[in-house]
């Protein structure tokens, strides 16, 4: 079993979403939209309302409404669960974000990893299409058509970044390109696009059938609704969990049975790793931010082979385009092989960080702006660890 | 008239075409498809989806060699990815990758010299509650250990019996 405790996205009715903004008109859905406080669901935490109101005030003969389906954040899983569980609330959403924005089209960019999801959700997009959920004239609204289809990733994290994303859309490496222009401005193929993860989409259908008020009375005042969290690594019951934005972390590791823990990661790879002592902080936009990913460390475990572990990942999947990306994440990762060795000076490690930290300043994209951060957290708090090793305790 | 193996991929990549379109969008689906039928995707046809495009075949090889899951290099009928990241790693990769290697004569990276397996890491698949987790083609296995690795190994080799048909995309084990 995946799914650990009661989801709200289960009691949601299929298509009521669509329903209900079909009844308002654009401005309407998006007023709710906005009302409702939603940051995207992803990690980076924009709110929905006004990415969508931007998108709907540009001018231009094509818009494209696209769901990044490309879950690769190490530690995140809740998207495979929402995408296989319930599609066609994504598909509401989706379909709600173009009749808000004016747009026609949808994309789904399915991570290549998913391809077995793909048959099922090929068999739901049909599905809706036979029964004017999709296509010309739906549900008989005048002057709103829109269809959705999906296009398969081919394994690349980067492609998770927006604009990278739109550039894999295209044909193109997946890139990221320079921001402003932001792309719901000139997104897809120069045209105002909309870009919001799977979760995001799916609350969005959530809150066009129970309302904004409704949403705002869960969480807190600046992360409202709740939160999909993926819970994975030394615990009891590993899943996916639905909690309240505002959780702290000692809640969700009480709940998931992981209590003894040492330290877990929040954010994935390109998270934040918080030390017990720290357990009571919440997990919401304004303190720990995440975009699902909740990895657990038990009492035992070492955290520089995790912060190997990492940075391999981020060594592999860096785009290439941008030096201190390219080049920051390799000297990262020979270094704290160094200190798994043994053989890292303190001055060295004092550069490292120093080098961490111009990374997070001078990398063109989010990947490389946040690969240090779990190195750089992990040396803040388990410095007493990784100094000074001696050859018997390194591993090869 | 003798016809060729490569006017056989012409006319292949003509289809495609046709089916996905000569915009620069159509390239990777393109790309995807010649990868699902060939487990390649050689110099001769990266000039050939470049001619029908109208660009430039450094661009195909560009997002050839750019993607995890085009290959320039023959891979197997079956590509076997095990998952390298954080939560598989906690929950025991290691020995699974170990019997991996030892059951298909092969370290990671390489193919088998039947042509029939290749051996790959992959970076999270998104099944960090079930880890350790590999992919198969496109089939996922979970809760992999090193004793259930023959077991997946002989479902794959099912598929070359002479009694199985072959279908285009061995998806299905």
């Amino acid at each position: 079993m995946t799914i650990r405790n009661d989801m709200t996205l289960a009691s949601v009715p299929v298509n009521a979403g669509l329903t209900a903004a079909l009844k308002m008109d654009r401005a309407g859905v998006i007023g709710v939209i906005r009302n409702s406080a939603m940051k995207g669901r992803g990690g980076a935490g924009f709110p929905t309302g006004v990415k969508w109101n931007l998108a709907a005030a540009a001018q231009a003969p094509r818009k494209f409404v696209v769901c990044n389906a490309d879950e690769g954040e190490p530690g995140t899983f809740k998207d495979r669960v929402i995408l296989s569980e319930w599609p066609d609330l994504v598909f509401d959403g989706m379909t709600i974000a173009g009749y808000a924005i004016g747009a026609a089209e949808g994309i789904l960019y399915l991570r290549g990893e998913y391809t077995y999801l793909r048959k099922g959700m090929e068999d739901c997009l049909a599905k809706r299409r036979g029964t004017s959920l999709l296509g010309e004239r739906i549900r008989d609204k005048d002057g709103f058509s829109f269809d959705i289809h999906i296009h398969m990733g081919c394994g690349a994290y980067v492609c998770g970044e927006e604009t990278a994303l739109i550039e894999s859309l295209e044909g193109h490496r997946g890139e990221a390109r320079n921001r402003p222009p932001f792309p719901v401005n000139t997104g897809l193929n120069g045209a105002p696009t909309i870009v919001n993860n799977v979760e995001t989409f799916a609350w969005a259908a959530a809150i066009c059938v129970k309302g904004a008020d409704w949403f705002k009375t869960i969480g807190t005042a600046k992360s409202t609704g709740p939160k999909i969290l993926s819970v994975s690594g030394d615990v009891e019951r590993p899943g996916v969990y639905e909690f309240p934005m505002g959780t702290t972390i000692q809640d969700v590791l009480k709940v998931a049975g992981g209590e003894n823990a040492k330290t877990v990661v929040i954010g994935g790879a390109s998270g934040h790793c918080v030390p017990a002592a720290e357990f009571s902080r919440a997990i919401s936009y304004e303190d720990v931010a995440t975009g699902g990913s909740v990895i657990v460390f038990g009492p035992g475990r070492d955290m520089l082979d995790a912060a190997e572990n990492f940075l391999a990942f981020f060594a592999d999947e860096s785009c290439g385009q941008c030096t201190p990306c390219r080049i920051g994440n390799v000297r990262l990762l020979e270094g704290v092989r160094m200190l798994q060795r043994g053989e890292c000076s303190t001055k060295y490690l004092h550069e490292l960080c120093s080098l961490g930290e111009t990374m997070q300043i001078a990398s063109k994209c989010g990947l490389g702006q946040s690969s240090p951060n779990a190195l750089l957290s992990i040396v803040k708090h388990f410095r007493h660890e990784i100094l000074g090793r001696t050859p018997a305790e390194a591993k090869a | 008239m003798l016809n060729t193996q490569q006017d056989r991929l012409m006319a292949e990549i003509d289809e495609l075409v046709t089916r996905h379109g000569s915009q620069r969008n159509a390239l990777i689906p393109i790309l995807q498809s010649l990868q699902t039928r060939h487990h390649t995707i050689s110099d001769f046809a990266m000039q050939a989806v470049a001619d029908r495009l109208g660009v430039h075949p450094v661009e195909v090889y560009g997002v050839v060699t750019f993607y995890a899951f085009l290959n320039e290099e023959y891979h197997g009928r079956f590509v076997i990815r095990l998952c390298r990241t954080i939560s598989c790693d906690m929950a025991g990769k290691e020995a699974v990758a170990r019997q991996l290697c030892n059951d298909l004569g092969i370290e990671f990276g390489q193919t088998t010299p039947d042509g029939r397996f290749t051996l790959e890491w992959a970076n999270c698949i998104g099944m960090c509650d079930q880890g350790p987790a590999m992919l198969v083609n496109d089939q996922v296995f979970t809760r992999v250990t090193s004793e259930k690795v023959h077991d997946i190994l002989a479902s794959c080799e099912k598929a070359f019996s002479p009694h199985t048909p072959q279908t285009e995309e061995e998806h299905a084990l």
